[in-house]
């Protein structure tokens, strides 16, 4: 996402009270600790430790998965991106909506009736065990860990300014905090814990935004005409730019190319997130994961139509110039707003909640990768299915705590970073890798391993490798005033870069698709009875509540 | 559980799988979800590409306030897919769900275990 996330420069920029901005994260840590521990009573099982065991309802797994998908980076990024660059930013936030579409008519329901845990459940079911599972957790891997990866960057770059914290250590230890956190939730939690946590935070999330966004409508007598206008006035440099699109996309033509290739990953990117197919097991039924999506539709779309309001009322109220003095720059606009709106309460409830919110999403996406450790190769693949529960779930909270301390290391290494890049290479790498084998392996008789193989590992590498030489890394120009490059590596000496595009998406999507396709045609596997099984259990429903009370 | 139980589990799926009605079923869910998931590919990436190759276009103001056409189009992407989900999710309630659960119960008759 749009984000650009400076080192704390400067300690005497935060704003509010820190020790509010703290408490009130602290109380949110204690609440919902208190529940998760009070939820987490009863027997540890595999399943109540990936899916709660199927025991959320439609209604409550669509709030949880509303709570998952706005991350920091939605939430914190889009808000920004609409208030430096208007409707450029709002461009964006369509994308990630529209693709719960993709997730609502083709997969959702589709992969609930055929999966029990993992991702690669529905990837092998009519595929070689072994090897689709080796590359699938692979892929899977690589995927949450870039999302880790930017979540836990994205919590650095905010405690400069939500915490007063400026300091390098300083900020190290927050970011360990928030892993330690973490990790706590999910060993104590599992899947059901977790979930909650992720129900409170959405809550709070879009109540709090839905507050901030009647307040600026207020103060514009309600008239959306006149809040624009407002924004573009305290606009000097974009001015009525503002309301058109262009801004961010379409300086050249490389730049326009580029966003088409941005939007391709977005839109087929959501239905390949591991953390977010993880959620449909969480209900016992397909017609509840379609009640799910439909809840995260609705919650998903409400919130994005705020947060255009929001980020034009922070261009309006607080300012480019005042943005993009902030230490967290475009990060900051809505904290910024808060604090111009309700003074240091509501910045500190704003703060808690943006907390609160990468602890949710951090914690979904360690149970998603630790049930792929643990269930994908550990289980099916090491052991070759020959464990019980109890070793299932101890690989499982070790490889938690395994995957905290990785996030936590990440996180202190990005935190200098732009995270924009890595969120982007996570819909990327899901919609190379992941998306083309689920919709084959769902929908394409013809499917099978070699075809399987081809396209998750095409896909993964093509993007992967894309992204490597592409200008996000090296060989971009200094923006003035600063005089190194605007790619990760600084040094503007250093230029490998071949890939003219910042997003791999336009060439490695396709390239998933036709891989898969091609291995698939070249190989003469095909299980009949295997296909048969999936595709009349995928439709009707069949065998389902088997799957649960196993 | 045994061999045979497999094998008869798995003849059972085979011979659901080649009914009539399973087709019915199966041509009833794709011809559903297909258009409709082209529909909105389509228009969304017309979206796209108007907003990054007609600017000027997308920039008009309507009726001399600041809501230009790219905003208009924009709320229309966010309408469009509030009402794909509302009418997919009426069609399956009423239409396919019945189907699917009537086909599903044929097959509880097998021995599951």
């Amino acid at each position: 996402m749009a984000l650009t996330l400076l080192p704390a420069a400067d300690a005497a920029t935060s704003v509010g009270t820190p020790a509010l901005n703290i408490g009130i994260f602290a109380a949110f840590v204690v609440v919902t600790l208190v529940i998760v521990i009070r939820v987490a009573s009863g027997k540890k099982t595999a399943e109540q430790y990936y899916t709660a065991a199927g025991a959320f309802n439609g209604r409550q797994n669509g709030i949880a998965i509303a709570g998952d998908y706005l991350s920091a980076a939605s939430f914190l990024g889009i808000a920004g991106a609409i208030a430096l660059q208007g409707y450029d930013g709002f461009l964006y936030s369509i994308g990630f909506l529209v693709a719960w579409l993709v997730a609502l008519l083709l997969v959702a329901e589709l992969l609930r009736n055929t999966g029990r845990f993992t991702m690669a459940d529905v990837l092998s079911y009519r595929l070689k065990q072994r090897p689709v599972r080796i590359a699938t957790a692979i892929s899977v891997i690589a995927v949450s860990f870039f999302y880790l990866l930017a979540q836990m960057a994205g919590a650095g770059g905010l405690v400069s300014l939500l915490l007063g914290v400026s300091g390098e250590a300083a900020q190290n230890l927050v970011i360990a905090i928030v892993g330690i956190i973490m990790i706590a939730y999910v060993l104590i939690g599992g899947m059901k814990g977790t979930t909650w946590v992720q129900i409170i935070k959405a809550v709070l999330l879009i109540t709090g935004t839905f507050v901030m966004t009647v307040w600026v409508l207020g103060k514009y007598g309600f008239n959306l005409s006149g809040l624009f206008q407002a924004a573009a006035d305290n606009s000097p440099k974009a001015g009525e730019k503002l309301f058109e699109p262009g801004l961010k996309y379409g300086k050249n033509m490389t730049t326009k190319i580029d966003f088409i290739s941005l939007s391709m990953a977005l839109v087929l990117g959501t239905a390949g997130l591991p953390h977010v197919l993880q959620r449909f097991y969480t209900v016992p039924t397909s017609k509840q994961a379609r009640k799910s999506v439909e809840w995260a539709i609705w919650l998903i779309g409400g919130f994005y139509l705020l947060t255009l309001v929001v980020g034009y009322g922070a261009a309006a109220l607080v300012g480019p110039t005042a943005i993009n003095a902030a230490p967290g720059k475009a990060n900051s606009a809505a904290p910024l707003l808060a604090y111009e709106l309700g003074g240091s309460v509501l910045l500190g409830l704003i703060s808690g909640v943006a907390f609160a919110t990468i602890l949710a999403v951090v914690a979904g996406l360690t149970i998603t990768t630790s049930a792929t450790f643990a269930h994908d190769l550990y289980k099916e693949v090491f052991k070759r299915g020959q464990t019980t529960q109890e070793q299932e779930v101890r690989v499982a909270r070790i490889a938690a705590v395994v995957i905290g301390a990785v996030a936590i290391l990440g996180g202190i290494f990005a935190k200098n970073q732009n995270i924009a890049f890595l969120v982007a290479l996570a819909f990327a790498v899901a919609a190379s890798a992941n998306l083309p084998t689920i919709l084959y392996s769902l929908f394409w008789k013809g499917f099978n391993t070699r075809g399987a193989l081809f396209s998750i590992y095409g896909g993964l590498v093509s993007s992967i490798v894309l992204i490597v030489f592409s200008p996000v890394v090296s060989g971009k120009a200094p923006v003035a005033p600063a005089t190194v490059s605007a790619s990760m590596i600084t040094d503007p000496t250093v230029d490998f870069h071949w890939f003219p595009l910042d997003n791999p998406g336009l060439v490695s999507i396709p390239l998933a698709f036709f891989l898969g396709w091609l291995g698939s045609v070249t190989s003469k596997e095909h299980n009949a009875a295997k296909y048969a099984e999936m595709e009349v259990r995928a439709l009707t429903g069949h065998g389902v509540a088997e799957a649960i009370d196993h | 559980m045994s061999n045979d139980a497999r094998t008869q589990q798995e003849d059972a799926y085979l011979a659901l799988q080649s009914t009539d009605e399973f087709q019915a079923l199966r041509k009833k869910f794709r011809g559903y979800v297909f258009p409709m998931t082209g529909f909105f590919l389509v228009w969304y990436f017309v979206y796209v590409l108007l907003s990054i190759f007609a600017t000027d276009f997308m920039g008009t103001k309507i009726a001399g306030s600041n809501i230009t056409v790219g905003l208009i189009f924009g709320l229309g992407q966010f309408v469009t897919t509030f009402a794909i989900t509302f009418m997919y999710s009426r069609w399956a309630t009423r239409e396919f769900d019945p189907a699917a659960d009537a086909l599903g119960a044929k097959l509880d008759g097998v021995k599951e275990h």
